[in-house]
């Protein structure tokens, strides 16, 4: 079954703030990971290798680079729980 | 051109006897020992299940996310130069005129045996991003370069249980050769694991004393059995005289010299002769434009092992002559246990405050002196250093056959 954006979002706001220590509430959609959020090439590793193990998809490391806002993360693992 | 002169403009420390300088100083004095049986399970699977933790957790002054992305030798790098960049006033300066020397002797070790755990047991796509930056033994140095953006070198020599002194020589001649005006400089061990334990334990290297943690350290005792394993480190802002007189900084002392040789003797024993020791201390003296007759204190080596300590000893014996009869020796590994690439750098800071404080701390847990041993020795109390100009030395040896010697001079 398909996972909601809402649960996604908030899941995802969690291992954000958990790894790169951004609060939850200033983790929106449209908020650019590299320049809104500071989270760097490194910690993006950890973000999605916890989103992978959490959400129980995979994320190809091509896919990775293409995924610039937290918005994108979120459509991506929502498609990709389909 | 006159050699350019350095001083001591700041102390930070985190040891198994207290968070800060202050702390570990004053338990210094009364004596304290920083030895605890470990509380962890892993302890129990080796022959010793004791060792130093430091006495202050960096997570109790330290971000979550700091954290995870530091091994836990940088986070001690951190925590101690934090608190001496602030207590030398938080210097304006350069950033490329700024340096960091930091030492390890061992690395990021912890983090490379819990990521191999996770390799085992999840697979390589769970190790961790920051592996490489958490275990490469230059980390400590890099991250402390980072977070006051030095820009005029951010170096690491490694020479083992010498190598927190070597880094505080080495920023020293960096000041001298006018690469710098201001170094972070200091030495950081984390080792407290199953492993390199395990693999001093096979050296027959550590004490093995589990029934009395606290009296396992016992320097020059006739019943010493070996080194204790401690964690922590000191760090000392290093400055070029003149810089630090221009922007009123409180000078503590000047760092006046440094010797280093290499024995060529033995991968891990002391040349019984301990003629690389007396080598080191004489170029030391020299270095500095001093004369045994200057020194009133000495911070030894001495890890209580029983054949180092006495080859030391007898080292400094002849090397100082009938002058070591007025050199109080303070052997403080009785009380921090073997910080390794640590222990040269709580040791400077240690020199630092007993020139300030005219006080040298005492060594604790001898209850029979080794015959062998004819040096003064300052035991149970901490004792009086004379007024007036007075120089210090600091004894650090490492596995390798590595000497370094570095004085400390009244300003």
């Amino acid at each position: 079954m398909a996972l909601t954006q809402d649960a996604v979002l908030a899941g995802l706001k969690e291992i954000v703030e958990e790894v790169a220590g951004i609060p939850a509430a200033s983790i929106e959609m449209g908020k650019n990971f590299t320049t809104d959020l500071d989270v760097d090439s490194l910690s993006m590793v950890e973000v999605v290798v916890a989103a992978e193990e959490r959400f129980g998809v995979k994320i190809p490391d091509d896919k990775v680079t293409e995924l610039a806002t937290v918005g994108d993360a979120v459509n991506f693992i929502v498609s990709a729980s389909a | 051109m006159s050699k350019r002169r350095v001083v001591v403009t700041g102390l930070g420390a985190t040891t198994p006897l207290g968070g800060d300088v202050a702390t570990t100083w004053s338990a210094l004095l009364a004596g304290k020992s920083g030895i605890r049986t470990l509380s962890e399970e892993w302890a129990n699977t080796i022959p010793v299940n004791f060792a130093g933790r430091v006495a202050q957790e960096p997570s109790e002054v330290m971000d979550r996310v700091e954290m995870r992305r530091l091994d836990r030798s940088e986070q001690f790098a951190i925590v101690a130069a934090r608190e001496a960049w602030k207590d030398a006033g938080s210097p304006e300066i350069d950033d490329e005129r700024l340096g960091v020397v930091i030492a390890s002797g061992i690395g990021g070790v912890i983090t490379l045996l819990d990521q191999h755990e996770i390799l085992k047991e999840k697979g390589s796509r769970f190790v961790s991003p920051h592996t490489v930056p958490m275990l490469m033994p230059n980390g400590p140095a890099a991250n402390v370069g980072l977070e006051f953006k030095a820009r005029a070198g951010v170096h690491t020599p490694v020479s083992a249980c010498a190598s927190g002194a070597e880094a505080i020589g080495y920023a020293m001649e960096m000041i001298r050769n006018n690469r710098a005006d201001l170094i972070v400089s200091g030495g950081v061990e984390a080792a407290i694991h199953a492993l390199p334990m395990a693999g001093f334990a096979a050296m027959k290297a550590l004490s093995t004393r589990s029934d009395n943690p606290a009296a396992a350290s016992r320097p020059y005792d006739l019943d010493r059995d070996g080194f204790v394993l401690g964690e922590g480190g000191g760090i000392l802002i290093l400055e070029e005289l003149d810089h630090a007189l221009a922007r009123g900084a409180r000078i503590y002392c000047e760092i006046a010299g440094q010797g280093l040789t290499s024995d060529g003797y033995h991968i891990a024993a002391p040349d019984p002769d301990g003629a690389g020791v007396q080598r080191a201390i004489k170029l030391a003296l020299q270095d500095s434009g001093l004369t045994t007759k200057d020194i009133v204190h000495l911070n030894a080596h001495a890890t209580s092992t029983p054949a180092g300590d006495v080859a030391e000893a007898n080292a400094l014996r002849l090397a100082l002559g009938s002058d070591a009869d007025h050199v109080a020796v303070s052997a403080t590994k009785s009380m921090t246990g073997h910080l390794l690439g640590g222990a040269g750098a709580i040791e400077s800071v240690f020199i630092v405050k007993a020139l300030q404080d005219r006080m040298a701390p005492p060594t604790i847990n001898i209850e029979n002196l080794d015959p062998a041993v004819t040096i003064d020795v300052v035991r149970d109390q901490p004792r009086a250093l004379p007024q007036g100009d007075i120089a210090a030395l600091n004894d650090s040896f490492g596995f390798g056959g590595h000497n370094v010697v570095l004085t400390f001079r009244s300003y």
